[in-house]
């Protein structure tokens, strides 16, 4: 069968899909609900508007006719635990609201172009490398169902004209068993780029709920992004108040801790983790550090600033700041990074004043090509 | 023909004769055994692979195939009206399922063929398709795919906009019918009866020739209207009156044509399927069941039938009408003797020995659709019986409750939500308001508001066709509303209504 009409049909309505994606990206990241809809390698997205409109009646004509047991007032049966009915096929154009699933690297893909994001060279990338195999070579052993008929047929023409056999009459090739041809896999060896993004929040008191929601959903589009770039990317989570602690992915988001906030005991553990395990001639490596501003002391500030100098920024190829606007956090901290690190490259600060900021705070992020 | 396995093809050899000897009438019908991704494929397209290209049946697939593979439902059969009738039976269904399939399709094939609202269906539609996807393919070539696609999306947004009768009614809009209504209303002064002076007040009542003045100014009026009657068909009134290219035209055309072939089966389908299901129990039960597939078929059978809140089972409420109707006229609970006996155990008992059930269920399946059906057939009753409902969104707990199981109320929700397949009803008002060549519709209000977001988005779909502005008069909260679009920017503004009662907004008599 050549190529089926209804793939057609669902490759254009897959564009379209994604066309609407990338033009409701903002929404959809502001809203943030494409996380809460995550698997492991589809995103569910509700597209409600991908159904054309038409002239209906509103959804608060809510009441209609059924069939069962039940006083009046009582819950109308069967709504929970509903086995779906097997319907023998109908006309039903479903009414109901569409979710599309996409892939995460489809949703990376979007993400990137709709923010112009370059790709990322990958360095320290020597040691690391896979065997991708494609069947492009060509064999003289092989399984039948591997057979190269037209490289099969051009050998027994050649060994058929060369020995005389062949009659321009009578142009029949009868290819022997040397003359066979199989297709090979070959393989190349191909360097493959490992990654870690470490997260590291202020999980001290003046982190709201919201402020960490903010945090999550950046962090959702920053994974995608680099899990597009890397083959193999690794992600631990630093929570820190006065004390650093790694934490699962949920507690990282979910935990909330009162007391002071010192940034430099976070600092120090993602340190020890990247000297531990991710050197820089292997790994790229990306700190993440979002907070809302606020450092227990100048002098802890100046001792992040000296760290960050002599340390983290030698062994990552960028360390990114985000700092999110809460009701208490003073915003110091981005101002004395800025300030220290001016013309440096591989420090970016953002300010992420509303869920509006997200994507503005991610293209400065990931801009860079790093 | 077909593709039958040699045991399947007795089968359906076996199914037909059967069907003919119970008295069904149908047109040949082709079985073709297909895998479940080829089913969701021809599902897809609403049974004709053939259809033109176009991304939302590829939305379908998505959705089908999803909602196969995730187990959640799976398509039995599909059947087209068609001459000859096309049926695909799912390769994976087991034997039992298959002989259930085909005595249902033959029971549809027959209801296709003899159902009055399905006489003016085109029985080559098949064909007719194929020749409407060449011709779509050739636009598509000539003035690209988004062009073309972004043409069929706006008259998709509007394909509800038809009127589902007019087929089956001559209307005058020949320019000579319109010419002598002209005429006949060119009288611009009440034509008074002859009478002497002091009897004049009496004869010619003051009242009443004011009353006729009016009337007849407002056909005065009317005549000068256009178009000189508010009409249903909205997509015609586009086709003839919109400024289209030639290429939009003829697609309008076909998807016009398109709308109304499907329309009696969206007119009908709690007969429809009501009918096949009495067939296929019918036959099955009493002539192709073996003992050991009971069971199976049972199974099968009863998740056809289940029930679900919220919606209506079709099938379910279609049979059992049928098998109501078959009983009552066997036992002759009709006419006036039964009508009029009110007590109820009498009414129970009732039995004449008419015996007239099976011809009577041939004679309804002929003539009526299921508006009529429900309206005509559900009496106080069945719906007892049937333990129908309405039921209504609990505000607090957004759980669905039962409200009403009153009889008249549950038989009045349900011929609402089957007027007009559910579908607001909708006319072409004017189309040159204010004298500025803008389009106005009218939402007739009969008891449902339009869904707002979706009815502004639809004028610009409107607007994309007519290119000057539109606009749609109808009721929201009890209040009239005229919802336009320029071109630009959606308004929306608050407008007298002429009638409270009905939200009637100046719209001219039929």
């Amino acid at each position: 069968m050549a190529v089926r009409r209804i793939d057609q049909d669902h490759t254009r309505f897959r564009h379209i899909v994604k066309g609407r994606i990338k033009r409701d990206l903002k929404k959809f990241v502001s809203s943030g609900e494409l996380i809460g809809k995550q698997g492991k390698r589809y995103v569910s997205i509700p597209l409600p508007q991908i159904n054309l409109p038409r002239f209906r009646f509103g959804k608060n004509e809510n009441d209609g006719v059924g069939q069962g047991e039940g006083e009046e007032g009582e819950v109308a049966p069967g709504q929970e635990g509903d086995e779906s009915g097997q319907g023998l096929a109908g006309e039903n154009t479903g009414e109901h609201a569409i979710e599309v699933d996409v892939s995460l690297e489809d949703l990376a893909q979007i993400l990137g172009e709709e923010l112009e994001l370059p790709n990322i060279e990958p360095r320290g990338n020597k040691n690391l490398t896979t065997q991708a195999g494609r069947y492009t070579g060509i064999s003289k052993a092989g399984p039948m169902s591997l057979r190269h008929f037209k490289r099969t047929f051009k050998e027994a023409l050649k060994r058929q004209i060369s020995s005389g056999t062949y009659d321009p009459d009578n142009p029949m090739i009868v290819p022997i068993r040397e003359d066979l041809r199989f297709r090979a896999l070959q393989t190349r060896k191909q360097p493959e780029a490992s990654a870690v993004v470490i997260y590291m929040m202020d999980v001290s008191g003046s982190m709201g709920r919201e402020q960490k929601e903010m945090v999550r959903i950046e962090a959702f589009w920053i994974d995608t992004w680099l899990r597009h770039q890397y083959k193999n990317l690794e992600v631990r989570y630093i929570v820190h108040d006065a004390a650093a602690n790694e934490v699962d992915q949920h507690t990282f988001f979910h935990l909330r801790e009162s007391g002071g906030t010192k940034i430099s005991s976070a600092y120090e553990l993602a340190l020890q983790m990247m000297r531990a395990k991710y050197p820089m001639s292997e790994w790229n490596v990306y700190p993440f550090h979002f907070s809302d501003g606020d450092n227990w002391s100048t002098r802890d500030t100046e001792h992040c600033i000296g760290l960050l100098k002599d340390s983290l920024l030698p062994m990552s190829n960028q360390f990114c700041y985000g700092q999110v606007k809460s009701a208490y956090g003073s915003g110091q901290f981005k101002k004395d990074l800025d300030g220290a690190f001016r013309g440096e490259d591989k420090v970016v600060t953002t300010d992420i004043p509303d869920r509006d900021g997200i994507l503005p705070s991610i293209k400065s992020f990931l801009g860079k090509g790093r | 023909m077909g593709n039958l396995t040699p045991e399947l093809a007795a089968m359906r050899d076996q199914t037909r004769d059967l069907a003919k000897s119970y008295g069904l009438d149908f047109y040949e019908v082709i079985f073709e055994l297909v895998d479940y991704d080829e089913l969701n494929m021809i599902a897809s397209y609403g049974g004709f692979p053939v259809r033109y290209p176009h991304w939302r049946w590829g939305m379908e697939y998505e959705q089908l195939s999803k909602s196969y593979q995730y187990g959640l439902s799976k398509i039995y059969e599909l059947v087209i009206n068609n001459d000859p009738c096309y049926a695909y039976l799912m390769r994976s269904n087991a034997l039992t399922e298959q002989k259930l399939v085909m005595a249902h399709v033959y029971g549809h094939c027959d209801f296709f063929k003899n159902n009055a609202w399905f006489s003016h269906t085109s029985r080559k539609m098949m064909d007719v398709l194929a020749n409407h996807g060449s011709r779509v393919r050739r636009y598509m070539d000539r003035y690209g795919q988004s062009t073309v696609e972004d043409f069929i999306d706006v008259v998709h947004s509007l394909d509800n906009l038809i009127d589902p009768y007019s087929p089956y009614i001559e209307r005058g809009t020949d320019a000579r019918s319109e010419a002598k209504e002209r005429a006949d209303s060119s009288n611009k002064e009440v034509q008074k009866i002859a009478a002497k002076d002091y009897m004049d007040r009496y004869i010619n009542p003051p009242d009443f020739i004011k009353a006729e003045q009016e009337r007849l100014d407002k056909r005065q009026e009317q005549a000068h209207r256009f178009p000189a009657r508010p009409s249903r068909d909205v997509l015609k009134f586009l086709m003839e009156h919109a400024p289209l290219e030639t290429w939009q035209q003829d697609l309008l055309a076909m998807l016009r044509e398109e709308a109304y072939y499907f329309a009696p089966q969206g007119m009908t389908k709690i007969m429809n399927e009501g009918w096949a299901v009495y067939w296929h129990s019918t036959m099955m039960t009493r002539h192709l069941c073996q003992a050991g597939e009971i069971v199976q078929y049972c199974d099968t059978h009863s998740g056809t039938l289940a029930t679900r809140p919220g919606q209506i089972n079709p099938y379910k409420m279609g049979v059992e009408l049928f098998r109501d109707i078959e009983e009552r006229w066997n036992k002759g609970r009709f006419g006036a003797d039964y009508m009029r006996c009110e007590d109820p155990e009498m009414r129970r008992k009732w039995d004449t020995g008419a015996g007239e059930g099976r011809k009577k269920v041939f004679d309804v399946r002929r003539i009526y659709n299921d508006v009529t059906f429900v309206d005509e057939f559900i009496t106080p009753e069945f719906a007892e019986d049937q333990k129908m409902f309405i039921y209504g969104q609990d505000r607090q707990t957004g759980q669905y409750v039962i409200v009403d199981r009153d009889y008249t109320k549950v038989k009045k929700q349900l011929l609402k939500a089957l007027t007009n397949f559910g579908n607001p009803i909708i006319k072409v008002a004017d189309g040159n308001h204010e004298n500025r060549g803008e389009l106005v519709l009218q939402h007739e209000w009969v008891g449902g508001d339009l869904q707002l977001d979706q009815a502004q988005m639809t004028l610009k779909s409107l607007f994309a066709m007519w290119k000057r502005p539109v606009h749609i008069r109808t009721m929201i909260d009890g209040k009239g509303r005229l919802l336009s679009f320029d071109g630009k920017e959606s308004t929306s503004q608050e407008i007298e209504t002429d009638d409270p009662a009905t939200g009637r907004v100046g719209t001219a008599d039929e």
